[in-house]
């Protein structure tokens, strides 16, 4: 990364709110490995529904578990969801786009019309068929969600691939004898990273809301694991006596996906500077 | 023309033949027994073998699916383990919620994204279009299901304005109207509909910025035409491609998003219906409902291709 760059990017508002808030999200699932105010799931119910105070800076919830422990906690629960579902995606996706794109034909159609046919699926549907037969779970709606991206990624893959097969320098890599393989990893691959990272980010906070959903219906991660979906749930109960607890884990769930999806937008400008300027 | 329709329609049949077999590979196959899942582990083999029979499992696989298929394509369908009606029965009744909802959803969507879409790019980089493009951003990172709850604390919980779930049914029989009906619906289509406009308005207006930069328009402009014509008989009608294409994505949302506000607001609709299946282990009902929806985005997907080919004559040459 040349210097350059990161003047850019310490100049770019949306780059530098979006890297502070994922910080923040990511800061936040690390130091919930090492301490929370308290352990997430102790139920103290004595002490159910208290207001803010200095033992409870957010106060408790209906079995008196702290929700200030519960959102640090629930940061890790999205984090993991984010990674191995982007993970999944990304790993096949590229697999399959650098197929269609290298050796073109019935392959490519093949694979593209894979990609068309999962958009028929979207994750809450994947997940809701999973769970109906493996129960609900947290690796039901990772695997849910990370299969719909794979066709996400396939396309941008075949796409941008296709355009870097198209230059000068891979004709004449092929002409010295290069194979396949190894022009996709010496060259496409390293072209289209950039665009695979914005798309990576954006992917992740979609993961972040398609699993706070599966959660709030309870086909997610479950009790005594705290999710920020979950916890909405058990607010929705409460709402007439204890309306902040549903504002929280709402609040902590805008925070991260806007922080991802900002992120996103400013590598997206500070990587592309041609398509920056035209927005 | 009528190539590409062909084409594009044996792409259609093809994709929901596929997805069919994929629903019932997964629903009944996978597992090893739908009739070991539905009892579960306490089953005694009498049981199993009973519900298998009832279930026509004992059949061969092949039959099954032909079977499904044929039904489904007469409209008639297999009945619901814990309701014991016809799954078409129940989904029909439930649609009765679930359509208008997504219906007046979309409506919200489009009317609400194409004003702001529009004003922002004729504000371009002007303090209404940062505003606009903020707010969307905002927007976007807003999990339906928290805006749903958000808007029963504010209208249910503080104003008390409405009630905070339920639906009272269309007819005075049941106890409602058309518009108690329509009352008990548009919080939930409100809440829908602000993530998909948020996402809508951005892509209208980049569309509307990509447009007017293009040569017809300056030759528009060149003509004497005012900003404001140019941008109603030029501009628009051009942008509407990739606002389309996104609107033909988001369909996808609006159903999975139906299904989770459904339940925020407890509405009896399609989305309920698919939960509440889970929770019973209704394999029938979730099977059916599944295709149902997952045919729903391949249709729309379809007419939005179809719909292209219509607004602009180079992509059905281009096959």
């Amino acid at each position: 990364m040349s210097s350059s760059f990161v003047t850019r990017a310490l100049r770019h508002p949306s780059f530098v709110l979006g890297a502070l808030l994922s910080v923040f999200m990511a800061g936040a699932a690390a130091l919930s490995l090492l301490w929370s105010p308290y352990p997430p799931a102790e139920i103290d119910i004595p002490n159910k529904l208290a207001a803010p105070s200095a033992a409870h800076w957010l106060g408790t919830d209906s079995l008196g578990r702290d929700i200030a422990s519960q959102l640090l906690v629930g940061a890790q629960n999205s984090i993991v969801v984010g990674v191995i579902a982007v993970g999944i995606g990304l790993g096949l996706g590229v697999f399959f786009g650098c197929l269609a794109s290298a050796r073109r034909g019935w392959v490519e159609e093949l694979v593209m019309r894979a990609a068309d046919f999962t958009f028929a699926f979207p994750a809450l549907l994947s997940a809701i068929m999973l769970t109906a037969i493996y129960g609900p779970g947290l690796v039901m709606s990772i695997v849910a969600i990370g299969i719909f991206n794979i066709p996400v990624f396939a396309r941008i893959t075949r796409g941008a691939a296709n355009a870097v097969w198209s230059r000068e320098y891979v004709l004449a890599a092929r002409t010295s004898g290069k194979g396949a393989v190894r022009i996709t990893l010496d060259h496409v691959l390293p072209n289209i990273a950039s665009q695979l990272i914005v798309q990576a980010t954006i992917s992740f906070a979609t993961a972040i809301l398609a699993e706070a959903a599966l959660s709030y219906l309870g086909l997610g991660t479950q009790p005594p694991q705290p999710s920020w979906g979950r916890m909405l749930n058990e607010a929705q109960s409460q709402m007439f006596q204890a309306p902040m607890l549903a504002v929280y884990p709402g609040v902590a769930i805008v925070l991260s996906v806007l922080g991802l999806n900002l992120l996103g937008d400013g590598l997206r400008d500070l990587m592309d500077p041609k398509l920056a300027r035209r927005r | 023309m009528s190539v590409f329709l062909l084409r594009r329609f044996a792409t259609f049949l093809l994709t929901l033949l596929v997805a069919s077999v994929v629903v019932f590979a997964v629903l009944e196959l996978l597992p090893g027994n739908a009739a070991e899942i539905i009892l579960g582990d306490t089953a005694t083999p009498e049981s199993l073998a009973a519900l298998n029979t009832k279930l026509g499992l004992d059949r061969p696989v092949l039959t099954r699916y032909a079977d499904w298929m044929a039904g489904l394509a007469q409209g008639r369908t297999a009945n619901s383990i814990s309701y014991d009606t016809p799954t078409a029965e129940l989904i029909a009744e439930r649609l009765r919620v679930t359509l208008p909802l997504a219906l007046i959803a979309m409506a919200l969507t489009t009317v609400l994204a194409l004003a702001l879409g529009v004003y922002a790019a004729s504000r371009h980089n002007g303090i209404g279009d940062v505003g606009v493009m903020a707010a969307s951003q905002i927007g976007i990172a807003i999990p339906n299901f928290w805006f749903a709850i958000l808007l029963i604390l504010l209208f249910a919980v503080k104003l008390q304005w409405v009630s905070a779930g339920g639906f009272p049914g269309w007819t005075e029989d049941d106890g409602g109207g058309l518009w108690e009906g329509l009352q008990a619906l548009i919080l939930p289509a409100i809440a829908l509909a602000l993530v998909q406009a948020a996402i809508l308005a951005r892509v209208t207006r980049s569309a509307v910025l990509e447009v007017m930069r293009e040569d017809f328009v300056r030759t528009a402009r060149a003509k004497g035409l005012t900003r404001r014509q140019a941008l109603w008989r030029h501009v628009l009608r051009n942008a509407m491609i990739p606002v389309l294409t996104v609107m033909g994505l988001q369909f996808a949302n609006l159903i999975t998003g139906t299904i989770v506000v459904e339940n925020v607001f407890v509405l009896p609709g399609v989305g309920r219906l698919i939960f509440q299946a889970i929770s019973n282990r209704d394999l029938v009902v979730v099977r059916d409902v599944v295709m149902l929806l997952a045919a729903v985005v391949v249709i729309v997907n379809f007419v939005v291709d179809v719909l292209y080919a219509l607004i602009d004559p180079r992509l059905r040459h281009g096959g």
